[in-house]
């Protein structure tokens, strides 16, 4: 719990300059699992996907039925393995799957217990007020970064989207991707009828992954804009060097 | 900061070169593989756990049928022996009952036909991803084996078919006593109202609902209740288990 304790006393004293704790060891644990695993989720998922590249909505869906999205397959430079290997490619995502959810879950709770999400995440009722998310919009959209000790806090569009992330499209994710399982769905028929249909799971599965890739994506853009060693460095020791406060 | 963003880029893109080739090479190992598989074997302990044995496949109405049933896998069994049966209607198609069984017997289509059936429209998942949903009739595979007395011992029930696959194998299948003995283990002889067509198993294929398209073996002739799948083709259970490594339980 030092961690944490460490966490709050830097949020009051620090300033610009100095060299902080900025992560919990469970959020560093979780991200470099995350990092990992979801690299094999997608790599394999994506040549899962290349067996059928069709989506359909509802129940049942095949080659006679209307397709809502047909793509063509994804080039094996991106898929694990990089030749067509549907077993291969099962083995990949269902091992990793155990570690991706399991990582979440354990996280999750650790979160829940030494109150990551509420003092971290949650969102403060003058946040979400409609001249606070306007100004931090506009401070995101000319990529000027918080400096000194605001830096340590999560701004109100990084919680949005870590909630978004955190109970939406990870959570998302592993039950569209049990509702495939059709020993699963035997099991908890309430999945299958939660998503409307194996087909739609398999239709949102795949939506779910597309969101993930574009927060992904964004995230990475965001650390290199805001100094990727420093960034990175947070998220392997913990510590952080905060940016100095502008000259006013 | 410049270097340090180029520095990160190019690390990035080479470290993930380097991750995607090793998976490659990393998948490429036996031991390896054995150690991924681990993932769909704990799949296997789970879902059993959860499902209580007798819990159904869900089971539609005629409104959810797919408009076509996709003929998958092999579409017609080579052959002159095959190319006869059809000639004759199946009549003379026969279904053997042996192995771990007190009393090996056969049973002819008729026999079969006019066995207590059960119909149940269901959903067909196959391992590429694509469901259809058909009508099936036929005979619960629990009345096959308890009219043969299956011995204390048995543990799969291995199905042999008229097919081979690809030209390279016989394909055959099987599933674990669970299985064997679930109310939706049916052998079906009619699909959505009509004798089963060639490209989907004629005269008689598997029904096994709580698992992927795979495990549905089609042209059955022969059961053989077993103690060990080693001893047979492969030693891994069915046709894909043994040349493309499919997992053995297809319940996800």
């Amino acid at each position: 719990m030092a961690d944490v304790e460490s966490l709050e006393a830097s949020a009051v004293e620090s300033k610009g300059g100095d060299l902080v704790k900025r992560h919990r060891l469970s959020t560093r644990i979780w991200h470099w699992i995350n990092v990992v695993a979801i690299f094999i989720m997608l790599g394999s998922g994506m040549m899962i996907f290349n067996a059928h590249p069709r989506l359909y909505w509802g129940h049942y869906g095949g080659n006679f039925d209307p397709a809502w999205l047909e793509l063509s397959r994804f080039p094996g430079w991106a898929t694990i393995p990089s030749t067509y290997n549907l077993a291969l490619a099962r083995h990949w995502h269902l091992a990793f799957a155990w570690i991706f959810a399991g990582g979440i879950s354990i996280y999750m709770l650790w979160s829940l217990f030494n109150g990551h999400f509420r003092k971290d995440v949650a969102l403060s009722k003058a946040e979400v007020a409609p001249s606070h998310l306007w100004q931090d919009i506009k401070e995101h959209a000319q990529l000027r970064f918080p400096t000194g000790a605001a830096a340590l806090k999560y701004n109100p569009i990084q919680k949005i989207t870590y909630s978004l992330v955190l109970f939406v499209f990870l959570p998302g994710i592993i039950l569209t991707g049990m509702t495939l399982s059709p020993g699963l769905n035997a099991a908890f028929p309430w999945l299958v009828d939660l998503f409307q249909g194996r087909q739609s799971a398999r239709s949102l599965h795949f939506i779910f992954a597309a969101c993930l890739v574009a927060f992904i994506i964004v995230h990475v853009i965001l650390v290199i804009l805001a100094g990727p060693i420093n960034e990175i460095r947070s998220m392997i020791t913990g510590n952080f060097r905060l940016p100095k406060e502008k000259a006013k | 900061m410049r270097i340090a963003r180029r520095t990160f880029l190019s690390s990035a893109a080479l470290g993930s070169g380097v991750l995607l080739s090793g998976c490659d090479r990393l998948g490429a190992n036996e031991d390896f593989r054995k150690l991924l598989s681990l993932g769909e074997d704990a799949n296997f302990v789970i879902h059993r756990s959860l499902q209580s044995r007798m819990a159904l496949a869900r089971e539609f109405s005629p409104e959810d049928l797919s408009p076509k049933f996709r003929e998958n896998g092999t579409r017609r069994p080579p052959g002159a022996a095959y190319d006869a049966h059809e000639a004759s209607n199946f009549a003379d198609w026969k279904v053997s009952v042996e192995g771990l069984v007190d009393r090996p017997q056969s049973f002819s289509m008729e026999t079969l036909r006019t066995m207590p059936a059960r119909t149940q429209i269901t959903r067909h998942d196959c391992v590429e991803g694509w469901s259809a949903i058909g009508k099936w009739t036929g005979v619960p595979l629990k009345r096959l084996l308890d009219a043969a007395g299956v011995k204390s011992q048995a543990r799969y029930v291995v199905f042999h078919c008229a097919d081979m696959m690809n030209g390279k194998a016989p394909y055959y299948e099987s599933v674990d006593m669970i299985d064997a003995y679930h109310p939706q283990t049916i052998l079906a002889w009619s699909l959505n109202d009509k004798p089963l067509t060639i490209g989907n198993g004629a005269p008689i294929r598997l029904r096994v609902e709580r698992q992927l398209g795979y495990k549905h073996a089609k042209y059955i002739e022969r059961i053989q209740v077993v103690d060990d799948l080693t001893k047979i083709n492969g030693g891994k259970g069915g046709f894909w288990e043994d040349h493309s490594g499919y997992e053995w339980y297809a319940g996800i």
